[in-house]
């Protein structure tokens, strides 16, 4: 059977430190919110969320270890997705 | 035993699938992420009152529930990979338990809604105003398109755990394990994003 689904094992402690990480991030955003911000507020929500979306999809969905094509087909969805956002709020800002 | 040999399979086509079929949740979210920000930036004081009214707690502890319940199905593909049938057993029926207990919240959570007058098309939120009704409509469509895909995913790791526990699903064949867990990791993914947009940002 040369098509084997890739038998690279992470220890069980890996994800249990971005698990770690995860809720720590989540507690500090949360905290964030009791600390006026004014316009960052969102941008520093947004961010967090984002650094958080990174750990689960490099760790948790094992992007790490996958095939180049699939490392560049995710992080190319993203670029398109953070683009039609962009474009759109940019339509919208300048009616 | 020879034909069992010669069964096509390919798992690297099947992972490239699940990913597919995950590209196409991204961009179904997007567009009411899109949707959201758009009636946000044209109802700004309505959204920040609105989001004053959901509890940052419940999120809160919501979002902890499923950031373990991701890391127990990973390790779940960690212990089939150690051909520990048991704890991948173990496992799977945590995850389970916590995607429950998400579902249970929720339920809480919209119930207190319900009670007090705002769900989609309620005389309350139509007398709170336009603003109001855009929020909580996107509210309960999106955490509610989010459950729909809890319980899916829920389904799903109820299969594997079968299989697991009946032997067809083993250390040889984990392919349907991995993919449920990448599912159950876009459910979490999104959920990340929901989190702030309607709990933290007022």
């Amino acid at each position: 059977m040369s098509h084997q689904s890739d038998n690279h094992t992470v220890p069980y402690k890996s994800y249990l430190w971005i698990l770690a990480i995860l809720i720590v991030l989540t507690i500090i955003s949360v905290g964030v919110t009791y600390i006026e911000l004014g316009n960052l507020t969102v941008f520093t929500a947004i961010l967090l969320a984002s650094v958080k979306s990174t750990l689960v999809l490099i760790y948790f969905m094992h992007l790490k270890f996958d095939n180049k094509l699939l490392q560049y087909l995710v992080a190319a969805i993203f670029i398109l997705l953070g683009l039609v956002l962009f474009i759109t709020f940019l339509d919208y800002n300048y009616r | 035993m020879t034909t069992l040999a010669h069964i096509h399979r390919d798992d690297e086509a099947s992972k490239l699938g699940m990913w597919l079929f995950i590209f196409t949740e991204l961009l179904l979210f997007a567009g009411l992420f899109i949707v959201y920000g758009v009636y946000r930036y044209l109802n700004p004081v309505a959204f920040h009152l609105a989001a004053e009214e959901l509890s940052v707690t419940v999120g809160m502890v919501n979002t902890i529930i499923l950031l373990i319940s991701s890391a127990t199905i990973a390790m779940a593909t960690t212990a089939v990979r150690k051909k520990n049938k048991q704890l991948t057993l173990l496992f799977l029926m945590a995850t389970l338990f916590l995607a429950f207990m998400f579902m249970a919240n929720k339920y809480f959570e919209w119930k207190g809604k319900f009670s007090h007058g705002i769900f989609p098309g309620s005389e309350d939120l139509q007398r709170l105003g336009h603003g109001d009704t855009l929020f909580f409509g996107l509210y309960f469509f999106m955490t509610g398109l989010h459950a729909l895909h809890i319980i899916v995913g829920f389904v799903l790791i109820t299969i594997v755990a079968v299989r697991v526990n009946n032997n067809t699903l083993t250390f040889e064949n984990p392919v349907l394990l991995d993919n449920s867990g990448l599912y159950w990791h876009l459910v979490d993914l999104i959920w990340i994003f929901l989190f702030p947009l309607f709990y933290l940002i007022t």
